[in-house]
């Protein structure tokens, strides 16, 4: 349909050449691939925090090594470590269990991967947006006998979100163009998709600034989003006047 | 792990016997990129936050596109995307720039740090404060001067703090390098691992050394913070 149109409008140089159905299959792996992620570093991000900030050392030793060593390492020197030690030491073990040989499945490990890795970023911005909570907040809530599951769900995690949600916002950018990667350990993403079509079209440059364009639309979209949640969570505090 | 050690570290750090690889050309991929992305970004920043609309829209499209869009692709546009085209390979000169892998690579990396950097002392320039400009005007300071003595000392060194962190992300996205072929610390470990099958080790490797490189970047950036944002500190 949509060469077509573009053989209408005498733009057939345009044409997608039947490669639509791959494009837009690699785009939503690269979308489902960064929520999924998105997730996964969230929920390591708010325990990574919570670990950091709490009073043991035995849990904040862990979380500390865990975000310097992360965050000091480049994501695709990890990924590459992650993603092929992980079947290595699978297959290591079914070997000494006798067991059958897993193969991993690669979205699976590009989700844990990326989400163990950005992980890392978000305990950082967590761990700095629940110390912007004022403390006067902590103990009105325990004054009011809530439990600690509802101290965080009530008061901490709605206050603190103001205050993350700038670093969340460029996580999620870093990561989302972070997946771009996950070709590189042969997943079918946009990138891969692009390259696929451009090789056997021989127009190579037109559909890598397809998938440019297409990760522009991504990253413009999510800004407005985040503007609009930046603007949701600061309801009742003012700005200052600019 | 020490034969691969003893086979692969002169690799790792700096040479393979015929070119520079490993830690030396991480190094040097960071060094230009970074020197070519400042030089250009200065101009652009101070463009950024001109009054006038055609000064400013360019140079925040080019941010926009470059900022917006993964440095991967980026590379694999400059690397086999614009070579693909008849009309480049055509002209000598373009054909001659674009064949090499490392004029693409350095092409790629400065671009993108440059709109990455541009932006950070646009931001920078943004916040002066206006006393300070007020003061300079009532000097007699005007249009470059302005800038090249009051605006830009101030503005650089303020960004210190985010264009440290522009530098380890720039490091960390030199390993996309190995895929156009540049013999980084990464491909050198990707070598290592499809030779020897010490996957663990070989990436194990690369990453201290992405480590160390990160450590010291940091390390250096705190005593430059020291040296020259000593007036944003606490006063005796």
């Amino acid at each position: 349909m949509f060469d077509d149109l573009l053989q209408y409008l005498g733009l057939s140089a345009f044409s997608l050449k039947g490669f639509g159905p791959l494009l837009l299959e690699g785009t939503w792996m690269t979308i489902k691939l960064s929520l999924l992620s998105l997730l996964v570093s969230v929920v390591l991000g708010l325990i990574g925090a919570s670990a950091k900030l709490s009073g043991t050392a035995v849990l904040r030793v862990p979380a500390q090594l865990y975000t310097t060593l992360i965050r000091g390492v480049p994501d695709l020197v990890l990924m590459l470590l992650i993603f092929y030690s992980l079947q290595t030491w699978l297959t290591g073990l079914t070997e000494a269990l006798e067991w059958d040989y897993i193969e991993i499945d690669p979205f699976a490990a590009g989700v844990i991967t990326l989400g163990f890795i950005y992980g890392a970023y978000f305990t950082e911005t967590f761990r700095g947006a629940m110390l912007a909570v004022p403390r006067g907040q902590l103990e009105a809530a325990t004054a009011y006998g809530l439990k600690r599951s509802q101290r965080f769900r009530y008061v901490v995690f709605p206050q603190m979100m103001r205050y993350a949600l700038p670093g969340i916002g460029n996580n999620w950018m870093v990561m989302l163009k972070a997946t771009a990667l996950v070709s590189i350990i042969g997943l079918a993403d946009l990138v891969k998709a692009a390259q696929d079509a451009g090789k056997s079209t021989y127009q190579l440059f037109y559909f890598l600034v397809l998938a440019a364009l297409i990760y522009l639309l991504i990253t413009s979209a999510s800004n407005i989003a985040l503007r609009w949640l930046e603007r949701r969570y600061s309801a009742g505090t003012r700005e200052a006047l600019r | 792990m020490i034969e691969l050690l003893q086979e692969y570290w002169r690799p790792f750090l700096y040479s393979d016997g015929q070119n520079i690889t490993g830690l030396a050309m991480t190094l040097w991929l960071l060094s230009a990129a970074l020197v070519i992305g400042f030089v250009v970004s200065v101009p652009l920043s101070i463009a950024r936050v001109s009054s006038r609309r055609w000064v400013r829209w360019p140079v925040q499209f080019y941010t926009y596109l470059f900022r917006g869009t993964p440095l991967y692709i980026q590379l694999l546009i400059c690397y086999t995307g614009i070579y693909s085209l008849e009309a480049v390979r055509g002209q000598p000169l373009l054909n001659d720039f674009f064949r090499d892998a490392m004029n693409c690579t350095i092409l790629a990396f400065a671009l993108n740090t440059c709109a990455y950097t541009t932006e950070i002392f646009a931001g920078a320039i943004r916040s002066m404060n206006h006393g300070e400009v007020e003061a300079a005007k009532a000097y007699g300071l005007s249009g470059w001067k302005l800038y090249a003595y009051v605006i830009m000392p101030s503005a650089l060194r303020r960004s210190l703090p985010y264009y440290s962190n522009e530098v380890i992300l720039m490091l960390h996205s030199t390993t996309v390098a190995f895929t156009a072929t540049i013999p980084d610390i990464l491909k050198v470990a990707r070598d290592a691992n499809s030779a020897t099958f010490l996957t663990f080790q070989s990436f194990g490797i690369a990453a201290l050394i992405y480590l160390t490189i990160t450590f010291a970047l940091v390390g250096l950036f705190r005593l430059a913070e020291r040296r020259w944002l000593a007036f944003l500190g606490p006063t005796h």
